[in-house]
């Protein structure tokens, strides 16, 4: 295989790690002010990320380093091109990794309301627009002869890439309730796993509807067959869900978002942005990307350091394995 | 204003106010870990109280320096897009091994400690710490490689047809002499600032206490003296690490870049031997002519050439030579014969805050270690006044010091190859680059604000009283007792 090829499949599964990791924090993030009742709960809510969060976050750092290392032209187009919906999603991180840290610092109500507010629309606002922007990418965007993008905020809001961010906003608000159910026990346990079942239900249509447009749009053979697993991926989850199966159902929903993020990279590939205007003036994996020399150091450091990342972000996961309850809350604030 | 001037301010207000927190970082989790470790190998509760509070104000530091770290990420891409089609092959290797060896490293590891007290044995917990800090080093190690090369590049061959620069040499990237130089110094510095913020935060929580009676005064006050103690010897021994490697560097820029080095003094004719340097200048405010100025003579060929007698370039021949040389093809499209000298009155103060800064805290914290020699602490109120100005001497000395490195690269992006005014992205409006602008900074001016407050009110309240360790949770363990930490 072509080392383009070998990187553009990392960066997929860069974005892959990243939104099946993420999509479960940004969902328990903006349903914050659904599931919990009172602030313990709460509390519950946002210490099931505590440990776990800033690691998701990494993976779209990376992914979004390795474009720059290995597609200059791919990363340079995207980010001037997407101004105003990255500076948004910039926005929103700040505030998110900020309110986890410092929503506790302080036992005001008000404060901490505040700082809820952040988490919720912190984890809502950059939900929508990844898909937004995802959809856009794979649908193509006004390129010009030199690559530059050519279109405005509203090209980028049609209705197949509000429907793409309606989705990405679905699932993960259905993977972070299934998240809740598996890391959370007692009452918000079993409020997650019906909340679950009816998000994922609605999930399950819009997705099925953007999936089915992306494949007309832009799809091939293997990208169909990974979306329609993706779709039988949700519906199992969901029927373990509802059968009270939480490990299950989490890997449902992680299946489904894996299984269509990798649908839609492929549906993408040899491009990885086309261009509406012209074909000829798309950027491929071919001529996006940097030379064999780079692409083959940068293999070398990603095979040696990728498994031993998996391995301790893994075993992180594994210390922090145990289910919160409202009792496991220090009531004492600012215990430490 | 440009999109070119908009997009340089963005870049310089985010830049700066992400490296007052770094180095903050990056020497806290050293100080933090080191804490953690005295507290295993004596079991004296101080360093326990000591960890958990320095741990705090760390954790307050590191959520902003993280945060505020991807919009550094982002920015290159989004205001800077020709910069990055341009250097990506070279740039963006070093950017996307510290994301996969330092974010991962750090956030992964960094959670661990912060809700591991009642889950993993003491000395792994511990070890999260250090490893946090290889993490933070990583970090700095693969920017400043990525820095080094707009300073200095290397390891690179220009395609003509490609139109833009290619890694020839991975190795001389990432041991480019700029960068050898260059790291060390940032890590002292930082190291330099964190200890001065541990002998700030420690002298201003000892003098509060020092007229109490007492035995848990008594306590508090030995604690706070260890902090000072242990502060105060670290920042000395870092502060003179960053001056002699400030040295080395000051004789690389002037080998690699001497326009840096002939306007960080405003020399503008070449000095055969003996350039002096000057303290400081009262004159034009481009400094051609002086009215007044203190100067050291000899001094300048010293710090750029190591001799007395060295040969100091300046701006004017090095103008000319630069126009020869960068005047016409085949860069035009990257760069354009311009005047290729840096901000002058900007480069020559920065230049010299940053030593008087940098030193001042040094010699700060070297004084507060030989007042608080064999028990002695003094009672007067400018002791704490002291202690507190250490920490905001070392921020500022860190921030010229940037400044400087920056500014005085200018009007270069990467010098000699491509030049700041055809780095920035065509496709980017003056619009989009204004709401851009203004948005980061509003949003960082209120975060500037919460941060601040917040650590005053972490100091203020001052470490938490001692707690025996949470007993690990195992198998025998309560199941339902409350975490030993939580948000």
């Amino acid at each position: 295989m072509e080392l383009t090829t070998v990187w553009f499949a990392l960066i997929a599964l860069l974005w892959i790690g990243y939104f099946a990791l993420e999509g479960f924090d940004f969902g328990v993030g903006m349903l914050l002010p659904v599931l919990a009742r009172d602030d313990t709960e709460r509390r519950v809510m946002i210490n099931t990320i505590g440990p776990v969060w800033d690691g998701n976050e990494v993976w779209v750092l990376v992914a979004g380093g390795a474009t720059f290392a290995a597609f200059p032209e791919w990363y340079a187009t995207l980010f001037s091109g997407f101004y105003l919906p990255l500076l948004m999603i910039l926005v929103a991180l700040i505030l998110r990794g900020l309110a986890f840290e410092y929503r506790h610092q302080r036992a005001e109500r008000r404060w901490q309301a505040r700082w809820d507010r952040a988490i919720t629309y912190g984890s809502l606002v950059p939900a929508v627009l990844w898909g937004v922007a995802f959809a856009n990418i794979v649908s193509g965007v006004p390129l010009d002869a030199d690559h530059e993008f050519t279109g405005s905020l509203l090209t980028l809001l049609d209705p197949f890439g509000l429907l793409g961010g309606l989705t990405t906003l679905l699932l993960f608000a259905t993977h972070g309730a299934m998240y809740v159910a598996l890391k959370t026990d007692g009452d918000i346990r079993y409020r997650a796993r019906a909340l679950a079942l009816r998000l994922g239900l609605a999930a399950a249509v819009v997705a099925v509807a953007f999936l089915v447009w992306t494949q007309a749009r832009a799809g091939s053979a293997v990208s169909g067959v990974l979306f329609l697993v993706a779709a039988l991926a949700l519906v199992a989850g969901l029927v373990a869900v509802r059968a009270g199966r939480e490990g299950w159902a989490f890997a449902g929903t992680f299946a489904t978002i894996a299984l269509a993020v990798a649908g839609l990279f492929t549906a993408l590939f040899p491009d990885v942005m086309p261009s509406t205007l012209d074909p000829a003036w798309s950027l491929t994996t071919t001529n996006a990307a940097a030379t064999a020399y780079t692409l083959t150091i940068m293999t070398w450091v990603a095979a040696v350091f990728t498994p031993l990342v998996l391995a301790y972000q893994a075993w992180s996961y594994w210390v922090f394995r145990k289910r919160i309850s409202t009792h496991h809350i220090p009531t004492a604030e600012l215990a430490h | 204003m440009d999109v070119v001037d908009i997009a340089r301010w963005q870049f310089g207000i985010t830049t700066v106010y992400h490296f007052l927190f770094v180095p903050l970082t990056i020497g806290l989790t050293a100080l933090v870990a080191l804490l953690e470790t005295r507290w295993l190998r004596t079991r004296d509760p101080a360093y326990l109280r000591l960890t958990k509070f320095f741990g705090k104000l760390l954790l307050i530091n590191f959520a902003i320096g993280v945060v505020t770290g991807i919009v550094q990420e982002f920015q290159f891409g989004m205001n800077w897009s020709d910069y990055s089609r341009f250097v990506g092959d070279v740039f963006g290797a070093p950017l996307a091994i510290e994301g996969l060896l330092a974010f991962f490293l750090e956030s992964t590891f960094l959670g661990l400690w912060i809700f591991g007290w009642d889950k993993l044995p003491g000395r792994l917990h511990a070890g999260c710490m250090w490893i946090v800090h290889l993490g933070t080093l990583f970090s700095s190690w693969f920017i400043l490689a990525a820095n080094s090369w707009m300073q200095h590049p290397v390891g690179y061959r220009y395609d003509a047809e490609t139109g833009r620069a290619e890694l020839t040499d991975f190795a001389a990237v990432m041991f480019n002499e700029v960068q050898l130089v260059t790291f060390p110094h940032v890590i002292l510095a930082a190291y330099l600032t964190a200890a001065a913020f541990m002998v700030g935060v420690s002298g201003w929580l000892y003098a509060r206490r020092r007229s109490e009676q007492g035995e848990d005064a008594d306590a508090e006050r030995s604690m706070h003296r260890k902090a000072i103690r242990i502060g105060a010897a670290v920042a000395m021994v870092a502060g003179l690490g960053v001056a002699v490697t400030g040295d080395f560097q000051g004789k690389v820029m002037t080998e690699v870049q001497p326009m840096k080095m002939a306007a960080a003094e405003g020399l503008y004719e070449t000095r055969e031997s003996c350039a002096p340097f000057s303290v400081f200048t009262v004159g034009t405010p481009d400094g051609r002519e002086e009215k007044f100025a203190l100067t050291v003579p000899c001094l300048l060929s010293f710090l750029g050439t190591g001799s007395f007698d060295g040969r100091v370039e300046g701006i004017d021949d090095l103008r000319e030579a630069y126009r020869q040389e960068y005047g016409q093809d085949p860069g035009t499209v990257y760069y354009q014969a311009a005047d290729y000298v840096p901000v002058v009155p900007v480069t020559y103060w920065s230049f010299r805050f940053m030593i008087t800064f940098g030193m001042a805290s040094a010699a700060g914290a070297a004084l507060v270690l030989w007042l608080t020699r064999r028990g002695r602490t003094p009672t007067g109120r400018w002791f704490p006044a002291l202690c507190v100005a250490l920490p905001l001497a070392a921020l500022a000395g860190n921030s010229f010091g940037w400044i400087f490195t920056e500014m005085g690269r200018q009007p270069w992006v990467v010098f000699g190859l491509m030049t700041v005014d055809h780095a920035v992205s065509p496709s980017v409006s003056t619009t989009e680059a204004w709401i851009s602008l203004l948005t980061l900074t509003s949003l960082y001016g209120v975060l500037a604000v919460v941060e601040v407050g917040l650590i005053l009110r972490a100091i203020r309240s001052g470490p938490a009283p001692h707690v025996e360790p949470a007993e690990r949770d195992g198998d025998d363990h309560d199941q339902d007792a409350p975490l030993a930490f939580a948000y």
